[in-house]
């Protein structure tokens, strides 16, 4: 056998423009039979350009394409998943109000007299969950599974179309750490039963755990492929940036600083949420000037309502939120504004950006009224503006015209970041301020956070990545089904404590 | 007059909501929207009495209605699923193109501004024996039973509800999600031009706009039977024993007719707000896909 046939993906000098964009530059990638293999790089840098070109969404401008030793290029998705090739993509394709079983086998129905057969669906999807181990209730609709739940799903998916190549987009984005956990366990079982898996991640401690080979990726060209255990994440990072960078993990937080500015006392908080009464569930909390308070905790455990309700987003039904003394509890979210509060939405595209805007008009936005001279926009004056964060936030492409939409999902959030920090404010609320960021834009929003803590600003982070919780703050909150479950110095938090409060655990022992 | 009278008076003013209502709720959950089921009902209606007309065969008549809504709904598909233009404007234009054709039209074939020559019909005698004699009735009775059957129990039913919820999901594993909105919309255009022929047939002409909002009511009927077959049936049915309500309580000054007009749509509004609970449409109902 030579080396050739034992690749189950060779990609050579694969090239996709969308527009004057080259997405993948004569991209390289070699993906050995039976491996796990790690595809890094910041956003951007064409990881998933190439994945979808892999699993037949897109075709590529120039190259070669082959899968298991045969030239597939341009192929179509249906004969992607007929070859065996399985995506599960970083957003999931799921259908949330059909069953399990019904997502799974959706698009390949047994079908019995011209009808679906229902039960042949279930039989199928039960004994390929028997096997191996990924455990969901069959009858149960999506919409109620948890985040760690819709993922088996799809996993499940990719396995019920005979999947022998499993590439998993950013798996773990959403997942508590003992989901992910879980995810390695699955991966490593379905390798030893001879699967391949591709892992795009830009988590290198992923990379280090669980991965046999890694390729780097940057500006759309394959950068290194090499061994994973004769590589580190220094190193690893240094490919993927271009130059070296600090790791978040390797940071140690300045000792705090006490300065004069305004607390934010949060008291007895009470907010409903769309699927609880009690999303928030009597929170108390207080951010001193010059502190970054950390909450961690696994998504959907009411973390998103609590910064709601404190940017005046969402109704609190109780509870009393107050700045520096005074009672905000009852303010429009324009008079928050006023008062210092200032607001990093945790999803860019849905609340902090309006995509089709440019990004000039994106930074102004909620200040239009700041930018008017007789009621009329001061377009030079935006323009000004847009010209010095652009430079100062360093968001490329460097263009203010261009429409939001345009951008990376980093410099999105690079937009988002110079808005909200970019003026005058008191307290910052950031939620997931990171999320969907390469290392570079990382160590940069990274940077400017301690910066604003070093100013004197009170800073209330809330973050699904434990590491950054870790990196950034100087007391450590947990929330738990609505609750505050723990409140820690940073000196006494430890992912294995944080973790097992985040999964309830903690509850448990302390009762 | 009997209690089986007035059933029968029920059944007969709810036989094309129901037939229009069993195409709709599958274009619905397909997700394209269905105002244009007055306009494939109007064009149904005209090419029917055409039909029927010049080729004194009923049968032939029916079949000219389904494909007089077929055509509208061809035009509707591939403007809205292949040229992805809004759904709502377009079936608005849909719907006042079927006005416009069908009265120029009705000046070309017939040489008249506001009706057909009088063509026949199912069976004339009024009450229960017209009724079950007429076979678009049990085509009425029949069809949202069977939209169930084919939502619910067919592969092609699982594949038109993943393409309104989640149509990227469901292209992500080779479902052909154009595709199977195009026969949604196929079907909602046969059946609603099922519909106009029964009231062309059931008239005995083609009348300018004949319709009179009669598939509105029918997607009233879908939203207030919160997108289930079934439901949708129901509201059929209450909406049309509102209306035979309101025809015996004419002359009298219990309550004016124009409120029982209003009830389908009351009903709606109420039924969309939440009041009783909150109903959700297909989460991917209108949008324009990729």
């Amino acid at each position: 056998m030579n080396a050739r046939s034992s690749l189950a993906v060779r990609m050579a000098r694969v090239d996709k423009a969308f527009g004057p964009v080259l997405a993948t530059k004569s991209a390289s990638l070699e993906v050995q039979l039976g491996e796990i293999h790690a595809l890094v790089g910041e956003n951007g840098a064409g990881k998933s350009t190439l994945m979808r070109i892999l699993g037949g969404l897109i075709a590529p401008d120039a190259g070669r394409v082959e899968v298991f030793g045969r030239e597939v290029t341009g192929w179509t998705t249906r004969a992607a998943i007929q070859a065996g090739v399985g995506v599960v993509h970083q957003h999931f394709m799921l259908v949330r109000p059909l069953t399990v079983a019904e997502n799974v086998v959706l698009g390949q129905e047994p079908k019995r007299f011209g009808l679906f057969d229902k039960a042949a669906a279930r039989r199928a999807v039960a004994e390929l969950i028997e096997r191996t181990g990924l455990r969901v209730p069959v009858d149960r609709p999506v919409s109620e599974l948890s985040v760690g739940g819709a993922q088996r799903v799809e996993i499940l998916k990719t396995l019920y179309r005979g999947a022998k190549l499993l590439v998993l987009d950013e798996p773990t984005a959403v997942l508590s750490p003992v989901e992910v956990r879980e995810l390695w366990g699955v991966l490593r079982s379905l390798q030893s039963g001879g699967a391949t898996v591709v892992l795009i991640t830009h988590k290198l401690d992923e990379v280090m755990e669980i991965s046999s080979r890694v390729t780097v990726m940057r500006r759309g060209e394959t950068i290194v492929s090499i061994a994973t255990r004769e590589t580190s994440p220094t190193e690893l990072a240094r490919a993927m940036v271009g130059r070296a960078v600090a790791l978040a993990s390797q940071q140690r937080q300045a000792e705090p600083v006490k300065q004069k500015g305004s607390a934010l006392e949060v008291r007895d908080l009470l907010v409903a949420g769309a699927r609880r009464a009690r999303a928030v569930d009597s929170v108390s909390l207080t951010v001193a000037p010059g502190e970054i308070l950390g909450v961690a905790g696994v998504e959907g455990n009411g973390q998103t309502e609590l910064v709601e309700a404190i940017a005046g987003l969402r109704p609190a039904s109780f509870g009393s939120i107050r700045l520096g003394g005074r009672e905000v509890a009852t303010f429009s979210v324009r008079e928050r504004i006023a008062a210092g509060f200032s607001h990093i939405p945790e999803d860019r595209q849905r609340r902090g950006l309006v995509l089709d805007y440019s990004v000039a008009e994106n930074l102004v936005l909620g200040l239009q009224e700041r930018f008017c001279r007789h009621g009329i926009l001061d377009r030079r004056a935006i323009a000004e503006r847009a010209r010095r964060l652009v430079a100062e936030f360093d968001i490329r492409p460097a263009d203010a015209q261009a429409p939001a939409r345009a951008l990376s999902g980093g410099n999105q959030q690079k937009v988002v970041i110079a808005r909200e920090m970019g003026r005058d404010f008191q307290v910052l609320l950031a939620a997931q301020p990171t999320r969907g960021v390469d290392v570079g834009a990382i160590e940069f929003i990274h940077g400017r956070l301690r910066e604003a803590r070093a100013a004197g600003k009170t800073i209330l982070l809330v973050s699904a990545d434990l590491n950054e919780v870790l990196a950034l703050s100087d007391r450590i909150a947990v929330m738990y089904g609505g609750r505050l479950v723990a409140l820690l110095p940073r000196a006494e938090a430890t992912v294995e404590i944080l973790g097992a409060q985040m999964t309830g655990a903690g509850r448990k022992e302390a009762a | 007059m009997s209690v089986v009278d007035l059933v029968a008076q029920v059944v007969r003013i709810a036989t094309p909501y129901l037939l229009a209502a069993a195409g709709g709720v599958i274009a619905e959950r397909s997700g394209v929207i269905s105002l244009t089921l007055e306009g494939f009902m109007l064009g149904g209606a005209f090419t029917a009495a055409l039909g029927t007309y010049f080729f004194h065969s009923l049968a032939l008549g029916v079949l000219c209605g389904i494909a007089g809504g077929l055509l509208l709904a061809g035009i509707h598909a591939g403007a809205s699923i292949r040229l992805r233009a809004d759904q709502v404007v377009n079936g608005i234009a849909i719907n006042l193109l079927a006005v416009g054709a069908t009265r120029y039209f009705l000046r070309i074939a017939f040489d008249s501004a506001s009706n057909s020559p009088r063509i026949a019909g199912f069976n004339e005698s009024p009450g229960l024996v017209g009724l079950v004699e007429n076979p678009l009735v049990w085509a009425g009775l029949l069809a949202l039973p069977v939209a169930w059957l084919m939502l619910n129990r067919t592969a092609f039913g699982l594949r038109v509800r993943a393409s309104g919820e989640h149509p990227e999901a469901a292209r992500s594993v080779g479902v052909p999600v154009g595709r199977v909105q195009l026969w949604a919309v196929l079907w909602s255009g046969a059946l609603a031009g099922l519909a106009g022929v029964y009231l062309a047939l059931d008239q005995h002409q083609f009348s300018d706009q004949m319709t009179a909002s009669r598939g509105y009511i029918a997607l009233a009927a879908i939203i207030f039977g919160a997108w289930e077959p079934l439901r949708a049936g129901l509201a059929c049915l209450l909406f049309a024993a509102a209306e035979t309500l309101e025809i015996h309580l004419q002359g009298t000054s219990l309550v004016p007719p124009q409120v029982v007009e209003m009830i389908p749509y009351a009903l709606t509004i109420i039924a969309l707000a939440g009041v009783v609970r909150r109903v959700a449409p297909p989460a991917a109902l209108g949008r324009a896909q990729e």
